[in-house]
């Protein structure tokens, strides 16, 4: 069986190597318009509600003036809450690129270096031994059991002579995913206060984290987002093969470590503040390489700019879908992404990677 | 061809005289077996070969093993006198032949199905992360027996039915939204995301909702176990293995030609579409039964086919070296699920942890022999 040596399906009509918009002026223009989405989604984020706020009234608020009320809301909780999603939203956008980038496999998510079952580990682990404790106290497990599962995943792909290769990468991170999940589910299952906190943190909120969440994941992505768009050029030149990238004068080890870096991150940072969210990182770079075709260097600034529209506009939908409540943002991401990612697979030419 | 390796000489020479085996140039290890006038011809590897008959003896201790260990012991002369009809105590006979040689079985072909359904996916989306997850087939089983679990509050046998129902409906769905002049991995694979995505979600927002104790009810049936397990359960999916299995063995080899792409497959007359919806059709079959005998064990699926294939160290024989893989797998997972842990938990919790090390320590390895 060659599958494992051959991931990606030959090139035939339905996954060719151009996007939609095939010149510069083409894709800068649709850039331009995704970013005046993005801005009209953010505004939306902060008026929309329990208690929606008229646009003068939020404009009003930020500067300062008008109701208390809406004062408070807006500056305390709607911000925050906005700017969070725009943060994981660019954070898992350019993770899930940069993975299937690296490892050369449309099934790859950020999720695929361990960093999201880490994360579920760190989070149970804590539960169990700490018991029930402050979102803030989350953070730190589900940031350190990310970090820690993809260097343990790096380091077995690449262990001994052999090169971590994208195949070797994938399964290193599939084979560990799949201890830890294991891990994580005994303790579930042995203890049901365990599973009744990991059942609301798993499905992925942005609801209810303040400031603090804000502040401490924002370093960590700030690093990553600047890593992810330095390797653009280089993972061009990957994806014509380990071989050939050499020769063309790149260096496929060091940009193999700061693409795993970057990943980690990313992906680590915006799991450990809202839960894992898997398939923003997944869908959004299938999306966004039907515009742009493979090149990385307008595939990554896409990403940057699509992913945190469809994380906002999902919480701004989540917030008002339903009578009483809301609906997470990890399960409205699918519901609007699901079907957006069949339409296009069917309508248009899937670019492969 | 040079080199001569004695064995196959005598073997030839002691042979009768209607059946020649002959090594092909093409592989070191591979031999062709040729009937009278080349009426019939099976070509075999022989590292596969081995390779399976190791399984095959490993499943027989595992097997030896699972029916001797438990809370009550039986040595394993006793074990071997109940299986053929003269059990030492009636006790012997009802714990050997009515509890535990059952559920070893359940687990073995439950195993084996999984393993070759995994195989028929990595084939089909060319892909070595395919599951019957690349069409959503175990999102939307788990989607439908949560779903009975949770909302409809059905038995044992309707919350299986309610599984077989969502896979195969997901699995239908993937399929035809897929379809567009015939269906490529590429675009299988992406469909079968989305689907398994979606269904994920609503997996868990059932389980948010829902009172916490049927939540545990609902995370031990999603987690796979093979507690109370008896012989309708044998009976039912041994039955459907016997089904399928001819299907995926007249397949196998249309499918490796597959492999090549279609129009090379085209060009050596194999139709490709057909073969891909038959083995679609098997494996989702497979992967059914063992859903709804044991529940969504994950990792089997997966990791079955990536073993086998690195033990035998060839790209042949891959559906049925990772069915025997795979239920050897499933086989020690339940044995260290039973007794070997410090309260007994659900197998699945188990296959993760087995079959991950497992791989990872096949991957390090490989890796430190620079075997790649």
């Amino acid at each position: 069986m060659s599958a494992p040596t051959t991931p990606q399906p030959p090139p035939t009509a339905e996954a060719t190597a151009q996007g939609l918009a095939r010149s510069t002026t083409a894709r800068v223009l649709w850039l331009v318009a995704a970013v005046a989405v993005l801005a009209i989604v953010c505004m939306a984020s902060i008026a929309v509600g329990a208690k929606s706020i008229p646009l003068d009234e939020v404009v009003a608020a930020l500067f300062g003036s008008g109701d208390v009320n809406n004062q408070v809301i807006v500056g305390d909780m709607r911000v925050n809450r906005t700017l969070l999603g725009l943060m994981c939203g660019v954070a898992l956008g350019l993770a899930g690129a940069i993975m299937q980038a690296l490892t050369r496999n449309p099934l790859a998510d950020p999720g695929i270096l361990g960093v999201n079952a880490g994360a579920s580990f760190g989070v149970v682990l804590g539960v169990s031994l700490l018991g029930a404790m402050s979102l803030f106290g989350y953070i730190w497990f589900a940031f350190a059991g990310a970090a820690l599962a993809s260097v343990v995943v790096y380091a077995l792909a690449s262990v001994g002579n052999a090169e971590a290769t994208p195949v070797r990468l994938a399964l290193s991170g599939v084979a560990f995913a799949a201890v830890l999940m294991g891990f994580t589910q005994a303790m579930i299952l042995m203890d049901s206060e365990v599973l009744d906190v990991f059942r609301f943190w798993q499905v992925g909120s942005l609801a209810g984290r303040n400031a603090d969440t804000v502040d401490s994941v924002l370093p960590f992505i700030a690093v990553g987002v600047v890593l992810a768009l330095g390797l653009a050029r280089t993972l061009n030149t990957m994806a014509l093969g380990d071989d050939t990238a050499s020769a063309l004068g790149a260096n496929v080890l060091v940009a193999r470590i700061v693409g795993v870096l970057a990943v980690t991150l990313l992906c680590g940072a915006a799991t450990a503040a809202v839960g894992p969210i898997g398939f923003v990182g997944l869908i959004v770079p299938h999306v966004v390489r039907t515009f742009t075709g493979p090149d990385q260097r307008w595939v990554l600034p896409f990403c940057l700019v699509v992913a945190p529209i469809l994380m906002l506009l999902s919480d701004v939908l989540g917030r008002v879908v339903l009578s009483t409540g809301e609906l997470q943002v990890g399960i409205v991401t699918t519901i609007i992404g699901g079907p957006v990612l069949i339409a296009l697979v069917r309508s248009r030419r899937t670019v492969a990677l | 061809m040079t080199t001569t390796n004695t064995r196959d000489d005598t073997a030839t020479d002691t042979a009768p005289r209607a059946v020649t085996v002959e090594r092909i140039d093409l592989s070191p290890t591979s031999y062709t077996v040729r009937g009278r006038g080349d009426r019939w011809s099976v070509r075999f590897d022989r590292r596969v070969a081995v390779v399976c008959a190791a399984l095959t003896t490993a499943l027989a201790v595992v097997l030896l093993i699972s029916l001797a260990v438990g809370d009550y012991s039986i040595g394993p002369a006793e074990v071997l006198r109940t299986l053929v009809g003269s059990p030492p105590d009636p006790l012997a006979d009802f714990i050997v032949n009515g509890r535990r040689l059952p559920r070893a079985l359940v687990a073995f072909l439950v195993g084996a199905a999984l393993g070759a359904s995994g195989a028929v996916f990595q084939s089909l989306s060319r892909n070595p992360l395919g599951s019957p997850d690349v069409i959503g087939f175990t999102s939307g089983a788990s989607a439908g027996a949560v779903f009975v679990i949770l909302v409809a509050g059905g038995s044992m046998l309707q919350v299986a039915g309610g599984a077989i129902v969502g896979g195969l409906l997901t699995a239908t769905a993937v399929y035809l939204l897929a379809y567009k002049r015939g269906v490529q991995g590429f675009r299988l694979i992406l469909v079968g995301i989305a689907a398994g995505a979606m269904l994920q979600s609503a997996v868990s927002y059932m389980l948010m909702r829902a009172d916490l104790i049927e939540a545990t009810g609902a995370q031990v049936w999603l987690t796979g176990s093979l507690n109370t397990r008896a012989w309708e359960h044998v009976v039912a999916v041994a039955i459907g293995m016997a089904v399928v299995a001819p299907v995926l063995l007249g397949l196998s080899r249309p499918m490796r030609v597959i492999e090549m792409g279609d129009d090379a497959a085209t060009g050596l007359g194999v139709d490709a579409e057909r073969t891909r919806v038959g083995m679609l059709i098997a494996a989702t079959v497979l992967a059914a039964m063992a859903v709804a005998a044991a529940g969504p064990i994950s990792f089997i699926a997966l990791s079955a086919p990536h073993l086998a294939r690195r033990l035998a160290r060839a790209p042949g024989a891959t559906v049925g070296s990772a069915a025997l893989m795979g239920a050897l797998l499933l086989g020690v997972s339940d044995l260290v699920a039973q007794w070997m842990l410090p309260s007994p938990l659900p197998v699945g919790v188990v296959t993760v942890s087995v079959g991950g090390l497992y791989l990872i320590w096949l991957l390090a390895r490989e890796g430190r022999r620079h075997h790649v």
